[in-house]
């Protein structure tokens, strides 16, 4: 196994645990089911630290283990759940999160940073009594009698055990003993490097008393082992008898179908295994029963075929069949564990196959015009049928994905409830259409212009507490989160019931900025735009969370450069709506199609302002300066012919598309302007990262390759050449 | 060394000395017999010193013979060396005699 690519696997997975543990703690406290709540948490919390065992992370593993144990005694009822407890809870998880990430990083022990603050957290931890164990030691109590008795509800998710501990089956030759070694020291070892949580020592193999030999060794062992130490540590106790004794050793949370294999190739009755295997601990009656039904249909299937080879014999020819027999097991309990059903792919994976799907289409588009030019009917019509299925595959393919926006709301429930706390405001958060769907990438970047924009609405926009009082509103704010589709955008909106804008002070603001002179005459939409203005801020108090200079302008940027809009709508005293328009994919874009002699180019559609014609006088003076008079306005402009070195003769009427990116506007010079259409973008390779002014590639209907205009770095460009030339002169 | 004492209504043994692979030929030979006494059987091992798996073995082999002829096996007055080997391979509740807890053992399992 590659251990590098475990280790991702680990970091994703404790990621999006610590999420989940995040978002169940903030809950905790208006559930009703705080029992099933808390189950959840303590799982993340375990699985965090079991897994963190396996790859030897020992700082995670020993803070975890004392959250785990806090959240044990909660979960025993021994602890009323209360909002210190949360808040504690919330700063170990973020701790845990801290190391993660410096994991992630490629660190393998944790900064002194993290462990001075993991030690003050981990006394915070017990002073509510945990760090000891409380209830490990049941081992020698016969489980299975236990477990009749008082029926536990289990879990079988995913096929794996839940189990933590380490099972270790022996079975050691006859002539152990004789070589002078002894189990004993093997099982007193195993206990120097964890925890032997019990053991059955199988008697099966003595044969009655008079066939003995006293000397040979018959004892066959079932450990259920919990330890930190990784598996070659653990099979490295028995590297001196491996050569004549059987030892296999199943990690903790195996499959239910390791365990198959297990009970299969071991000597003795499979019920009677079963039975020990439930009294170790290692398995529970429930996954017993579902591993003898497994082996049954598999028996079934094998035609009584001899016991105990089915798998370990030809493992070709039988592992279709236990796969079959699992995914039969699977679709029993796949209403209960709906959210395991998800299959992690790597974005990079997703990426190809979007790609080949374009390919996919462009080819199949060229196959159906000569399908046409033929005039076979025959062929046409199976040609219309394979262009319908190849649509489709690509809608399909694009909603791969496609990922709620829940998960990203959700991730305010947090900000809103500490910064609250630090602001001493009482905000609600509700949140609305979290099902709504967009694409993943989309997603990943909105998430910081909104956590500015709730910060805002938090700061600015919801009053204190007592102004709240004094206007006849209800004391606790209330912040929403809503978003929905619109014709082919989503929406998303970020609106609060604080006091709403005030024009007033917004309009002194700027002119006292000199954003717009005192004598303009604005409507009230384009006064309340003006916060969206470079280097505005009407907060009278800088607070940490907002007012440092970095306002709602980096907000519309990030927005625009997103190909989005940023839009608000404010009622005095009853609060204020920001609302984020994006478009549902980065991968397909409005182009406005230009040519340079024989390539072309496609420039986002709505970044283009318009379009004029260079007409040859302009083009004359315009050789020399690059910029022309556009009514009245200076507009500087980049020759595409010269910018991309295309060569033969610049034709009679050229022309510019004027261009607006971030307040500045620039021209293109193209030879022609061939119209709009909608294309997929296809970013370039590797080797072209470096390129400037190109941000991707497309393929047009007739096969030829189009250039994506990059807007914002041309336009950055010719600020620089602008800054360049005047330097210069001066 | 395994010596039987009988008594009236029942066998009983003692062992002492240790149980491990060195003598454990000479013990079994000298167990047979007593294994197939008619009265119920308690060996007192009390003396034991020493005790490795042959010699766990060896009393589980009693345990089995004796089970399988319906008949009963007591361990009594274990020695800390039983006792703790014994716990090591989980096998308290498998003889299922009751054990006297020893302070070094530390009621940790219940017999």
């Amino acid at each position: 196994m590659n251990l590098d690519s475990a280790l991702h696997t680990y970091i994703a997975e404790s990621r999006e645990l610590l999420e989940e543990m995040e978002h169940k703690l903030l809950h905790l406290e208006h559930e009703q089911d705080k029992q099933e709540h808390l189950n959840a948490i303590f799982r993340a919390a375990h699985t965090i630290k079991g897994s963190a065992g396996l790859f030897g992370l020992d700082d995670i593993v020993h803070f975890t283990h004392g959250v785990e144990s806090l959240l044990d005694t909660l979960r025993n009822g021994s602890m009323e759940m209360n909002a210190q407890l949360t808040q504690l809870l919330l700063a170990c998880r973020d701790h845990i999160g801290d190391l993660v990430e410096h994991m992630a990083q490629g660190n393998t022990s944790a900064s002194d940073d993290h462990r001075v603050c993991g030690a003050d957290l981990t006394r915070q931890l017990q002073q509510y009594g945990v760090g000891a164990h409380a209830d490990d030691n049941n081992g020698l109590l016969p489980a299975a009698r236990a477990d009749a008795s008082q029926p536990v509800i289990e879990r079988l998710e995913a096929g794996c055990v839940e189990n933590d501990n380490w099972h270790i089956s022996l079975r050691f030759g006859p002539d152990l003993l004789r070589n002078g070694m002894d189990p004993m020291s093997f099982l007193r070892y195993l206990g120097s490097i964890g925890n032997i949580v019990s053991i059955t020592t199988l008697d099966d193999a003595i044969p009655p008393a008079d066939a003995m030999d006293p000397e040979s060794c018959y004892l066959g062992f079932e450990i259920s082992f919990s330890s930190d130490a990784n598996k070659q540590t653990i099979q490295d106790a028995f590297e001196f008898v491996r050569e004549d004794s059987h030892v296999r050793i199943l990690p903790p949370r195996s499959r239910i179908a390791d365990y198959i294999d297990l009970i299969q190739a071991l000597p003795e009755e499979d019920m009677r295994l079963g039975d020990i295997l439930v009294r170790c601990g290692s398995l529970t009656g429930t996954e017993l029963n579902e591993a003898l039904r497994i082996q049954e249909s598999l028996r079934a299937l094998e035609m009584n075929r001899p016991l105990g080879n089915i798998v370990v014999e030809g493992g070709m020819t039988s592992q279709p069949v236990l796969d079959a027999a699992i995914e039969k097991q699977s679709r029993v309990r796949e209403n209960k564990t709906r959210e395991n059903h998800s299959v992690r792919v790597d974005a990079d994976k997703l990426d190809h196959l979007i790609n080949l799907i374009g390919e996919l289409v462009i080819s199949s588009a060229g196959s159906a015009m000569r399908a046409r030019t033929s005039g076979d009917a025959a062929l046409i019509e199976s040609f219309s049928t394979l262009t319908r299925l190849v649509e489709e595959v690509r809608d399909s393919t694009l909603c791969l994905r496609m990922v709620q926006i829940g998960s990203t709301f959700n991730r305010f429930q947090r900000v809103v409830r500490d910064i609250s706390a630090e602001l001493g405001k009482e905000i609600e958060l509700v949140i609305t259409g979290a099902e709504t769907e967009l694409d993943k990438t989309v997603v990943e970047k909105i998430s910081d212009p909104l956590m500015h924009l709730v910060r805002n609405s938090i700061d600015h926009g919801i009053e204190p507490m007592d102004v709240r009082r004094a206007a006849g509103k209800p004391a606790a704010g209330i912040l929403r989160l809503n978003a929905y589709h619109d014709s082919g955008s989503i929406v998303i909106e970020v609106s609060d019931d604080g006091a709403g804008l005030d024009r007033i002070r917004i309009l002194q603001k700027a002119i006292e900025r000199g954003l717009v002179s005192a004598d303009q005459s604005l409507s009230d939409q384009e006064i309340c735009n003006l916060i969206f203005e470079p280097g505005f801020s009407t907060a009278e108090t800088v607070t940490n969370l907002s007012g440092r200079g970095v306002g709602m302008d980096v907000v519309r940027r990030n927005i625009t450069a997103l190909r989005g809009t940023v839009e608000l709508d404010t009622k005095p005293g009853q609060g204020t709506t920001f609302r984020v328009r994006m478009p549902l994919t980065l991968a397909i874009i409005d182009g406005f199609q230009v040519g340079v002699e024989k390539s072309s180019y496609v420039v986002p559609l709505d970044m283009v302002l318009e379009c004029v014609e260079l007409n040859e006088a302009d083009s004359g003076n315009a050789a020399e300066r690059d910029y022309i008079n556009l009514r009245g306005e200076v507009l500087p402009f980049i020759r595409m012919r010269d910018l991309f070195a295309v060569r033969g003769q610049p034709p009679r009427r050229e022309n510019v598309v004027v261009v607006q990116y971030g307040g500045n506007k620039a021209g293109l010079v193209v030879d022609q302007l061939l119209g709009e259409f909608q294309t997929v973008i296809k970013p370039l390779g590797k080797i072209f990262s470096h390129v400037r002014g190109i941000s991707g590639s497309t393929i047009l209907g007739n096969g030829e390759v189009a250039l994506i205009i990059d807007v914002p770095d041309l336009v950055q460009h010719v600020s620089t050449l602008e800054y360049q030339a005047a330097r210069a002169r001066a | 060394m395994f010596r039987t004492e009988p008594q009236k209504r029942k066998c009983r043994a003692y062992i002492d000395g240790e149980m491990t692979i060195y003598n454990a030929r000479s013990l079994k030979e000298n167990m047979t017999a007593a294994l197939s006494d008619k009265r119920s059987l308690e060996i007192d091992l009390s003396q034991v010193t020493e005790i490795d798996c042959a010699g766990v073995q060896l009393l589980m082999l009693a345990k089995k013979e004796r089970t399988q002829r319906k008949q009963a096996l007591v361990l009594t007055n274990h020695s800390a060396a039983v006792l703790d080997a014994f716990e090591l391979l989980g096998l308290v509740s498998w003889f299922n005699d009751p054990v006297v807890m020893t302070k070094a053992t530390g009621g940790q399992h219940e017999s």
